[in-house]
């Protein structure tokens, strides 16, 4: 789970632990002395890892000293990047993406870039040393769920590493469907943070991430066009 | 005794020649563990933080917060 567009830290708590993750992104920002270091106060209490990311950043250069600045704030190699081409859409500006991924990598971070639903730039990601890609199901915050579920399911199937669903998931049955069509995991914020009940909106993520994985690996049956009797034929 | 201009998140301060980066977060009210401190576009390691801060200096010091 993200930590953004929660109300307060306690709302933030009960949700985060309602959803069961044990790893939750951060963004970075300028420290004031009132604001303290509330939130890694709160996620150490509740030894929940952090990932830091790049939220925010518009190009390869700004990504790349905040994912430092990062590493040396939070004690971590591991980095959500995120390169967006502006404010409106905040969709992955895939050449500054590709940019900042091999300058991470270069340098020794783990590195866990947010990108579109492209199948090519993913594969362009896991080819400069990815550790894994997180596409987008639709833009962040719009809860639309999963605009083109071909492109993740192409995604998936090609990949050598983890795929995590990242932004626009809306409500619990997005996330199954992101499992279904075999991500290893979605990340969501707003969809919890900013539903009327974000504690509840948690656990059903949960449950609904649950039921995807167990569905995929179940098998589901071939859509067929015609019906097909699941009864015995009548004498 | 000349005193140090030097801006910090923004805002521009005055320190006594001499202040080091650590002393600077201190008088400031800044927390000095889950920050990192940049100067003119690149991160100061904490091994650094006992050096003396620099005439002119653009420091941007960052904490972990809600968001992504």
């Amino acid at each position: 789970m993200g930590t953004g567009g929660a109300a307060n830290l306690a709302v933030l708590e009960a949700a985060l632990v309602a959803s069961g993750t044990e790893l939750t992104t951060v963004a970075m920002r300028r420290v004031d002395a009132a604001g303290g270091t509330g939130v890694l106060d709160l996620l150490r209490r509740l030894d929940i890892a952090v990932l830091p990311n790049t939220a925010g950043c518009r190009g390869a250069d700004e990504a790349v000293l905040t994912a430092r600045l990062a590493r040396e704030a939070l004690g971590t190699d591991w980095v959500k990047l995120e390169v967006v081409a502006d404010e409106r859409t905040l969709l992955p500006d895939a050449v500054e993406l590709v940019r900042a991924a091999e300058r991470l990598v270069d340098d020794g971070f783990v590195v866990l870039p947010y990108t579109t639903d492209d199948p090519i730039l993913a594969r362009r990601l896991e080819d400069v040393g990815c550790a894994a890609v997180m596409p987008l199901g639709s833009p962040i915050g719009t809860g639309l769920g999963i605009g083109n579920p071909h492109n993740i399911a192409m995604i998936t199937e090609a990949a050598g590493v983890p795929v995590v669903l990242d932004a626009g998931i809306g409500t619990a049955s997005d996330a199954a469907l992101a499992m279904e069509l075999g991500c290893d995991a979605v990340l969501l914020a707003t969809a919890v943070t900013r539903a009327r009940d974000p504690e509840l909106m948690a656990s059903a993520m949960a449950d609904a991430v649950r039921a995807g994985r167990a569905a995929r690996l179940a098998g589901r049956i071939p859509k067929r066009f015609w019906a097909q009797a699941s009864s015995p034929d009548l004498p | 005794m000349i005193p140090l201009g030097v801006t910090v998140n923004g805002q521009d301060h005055e320190f006594a020649p001499g202040t080091s980066v650590r002393t600077m977060l201190g008088a400031l009210g800044l927390p000095d563990t889950g920050v990192a401190v940049a100067v003119d576009g690149a991160v100061l390691p904490k091994s650094r933080w006992d050096d003396e801060l620099g005439r002119g200096w653009t420091v941007e010091v960052l904490t972990a917060v809600q968001g992504g």
